[in-house]
């Protein structure tokens, strides 16, 4: 896998990861095989062969306005597929850091989903369904979208799947330690 | 045979069944698991969204207590997200200045990793060190008849699945055929469930879970090796099925609940009453 597409949180319009990414792509020659073995093209404002061409083009603005990235789902087709043999699966996550360092995608659902996720990993070491999405839940202030989860939610509980157990949502945590010195090592990168 | 055994969250939670069928099976084929004490969160697909730099120390946190336990020895890993994790940073861990920096942050627990583990999933070593004779030789309910669709899904083949095709496939086949049932021939055994977009983009990837469902239609049930593939085949069939307007019922098992069944094993040990959309059909023909 490639060494170069990082982001930390300092992004700036020269940043070395949006450097990074576009010297990455400069290899891509358009021939839409990516788009072709992406399961969720259909659902894309821009495929991935356009998105690519963007980065090429520098058009930021409309690459972080766009839906394309966050809408990977990580299969690697793309990557496995990819004639020049870039890592587009991982030009995806690249973006997505970017765009969430950026402040670009701060409400997006994936977003905060991802955060809360890791917000739970940090606090417990592990991940307990029933905190992550109470975590979720309390970061969308959506009040209408706990219930497009609760029937399932019901299920899960029914079959012991999940524990109704309730979270405690601060305090000190078992992964502190490590997240801390990752944070420095990268602002420091 | 002995493994350091990496169950991963899902399988403290929602995947518990895959958890219970896992050690239950392994048992029955004469291997041994030792999990790994204090094992924490690998990032799933969430860290990598966020942080490069987490992405790659959360997974090499249990890399090295694995290493502490055992040097050299195999981590056998059951879910898809977590064999890509860990797997990865076994790849990658020879670009220039990455292990310094691993273990820059590992040191804050007084832990450290040199690269001395072999990740791998559950699928590989069940096809690779058990293989589908011996398990043939020890069937005991014999599942002749039953017509089973394979579903590898992404993430145990790409891009690390040196043990199988990542485009095409094949390792489950001889493991089904060799309880006596006969492979549903597909082609949607490796295209995406729409994974973690259920929670974030679900009409995408509700799309992409009926897709796979309706390519099934005529088989008796689907396996599966990751617990995301079965939250989203199993849990969200009913959501998929009412967005799709059509009936896309079918049972979904997880691989070693389906050996395990073959094997004569009680459905309890396997929890097969955790699954939630075992249809009664199946359920009949299995006596369960």
């Amino acid at each position: 896998m490639s060494a170069g597409i990082s982001a930390h949180s300092k992004e700036t319009e020269e940043s070395p990861s949006w450097d990074a990414i576009r010297e990455h792509i400069r290899a891509c020659m358009q021939c839409g095989t990516c788009t072709g073995s992406c399961g969720s093209s259909a659902a894309m404002d821009y495929t991935p062969r356009q998105l690519w061409r963007m980065v090429q083009l520098g058009l930021l603005e409309e690459i972080f306005a766009s839906r394309t990235f966050s809408l990977c789902s990580s299969c690697y087709y793309c990557t496995l597929r990819c004639p020049r043999g870039l890592h587009l699966t991982e030009a995806m996550h690249a973006l997505k850091r970017l765009a969430a360092a950026r402040g670009f995608t701060a409400k997006e659902k994936g977003t905060r989903f991802y955060r809360s996720f890791l917000e739970t990993a940090r606090r417990y070491g592990r991940i307990r369904e029933m905190e992550l999405m109470t975590r979720y839940f309390l970061v969308m202030k959506d009040p209408l979208l706990p219930f497009g989860f609760a029937p399932l939610g019901v299920k899960l509980l029914r079959k012991g799947k999940i524990s109704p157990q309730m979270p405690r949502l601060s305090g000190p945590g078992k992964l502190d330690a490590i997240c801390r010195k990752v944070e420095e090592l990268e602002a420091g990168s | 045979m002995k493994y350091l055994y990496y169950p991963g969250c899902s399988l403290e939670g929602t995947a518990i069944e895959y958890h219970a069928s896992t050690q239950a099976v392994m048992a029955a084929l004469g291997a041994e698991l030792q999990e790994i004490e204090d094992w924490t969160c690998c990032g799933a697909s969430a860290a990598e969204s966020v942080s490069n730099l987490l992405s790659r120390v959360l997974p090499a946190r249990n890399l090295a207590l694995a290493e502490r336990i055992n040097p050299g020895g195999d981590i056998l890993i059951p879910c898809s997200a977590c064999y890509l994790n860990l797997r990865r940073v076994e790849v990658e861990i020879t670009q220039e200045g990455l292990l310094d920096k691993l273990n820059a942050a590992l040191g804050e627990e007084g832990l450290s990793y040199h690269g001395g583990t072999r990740s791998r999933h559950l699928l590989d070593v069940i096809s690779n060190d058990i293989r589908a004779e011996v398990i043939a030789d020890r069937i005991k309910r014999p599942l002749t008849g039953l017509r089973v669709a394979p579903y590898y899904g992404c993430q145990c083949l790409r891009p690390y699945g040196t043990y199988d095709d990542p485009e095409q496939p094949t390792s489950m086949e001889p493991l089904i055929k060799a309880t006596g049932a006969e492979v549903h021939p597909w082609t949607m055994g490796a295209k995406c469930c729409g994974a973690g977009l259920m929670t974030t983009k679900k009409e995408v990837a509700l799309e992409l879970t009926g897709a796979v469902l309706r390519a099934a239609r005529g088989a008796d049930c689907i396996v599966t090796v990751c617990p995301m593939c079965q939250m989203n085949l199993d849990s969200y069939q009913g959501q998929a099925a009412k967005m799709q307007g059509e009936d896309l019922g079918i049972s979904v098992l997880y691989l070693p609940q389906f050996l395990g069944l073959a094997l004569g094993l009680p459905g309890g040990d396997l929890r097969i009453e955790s699954n939630m959309a075992l249809t009664s059909e199946l359920r009949t023909r299995l006596c369960l």
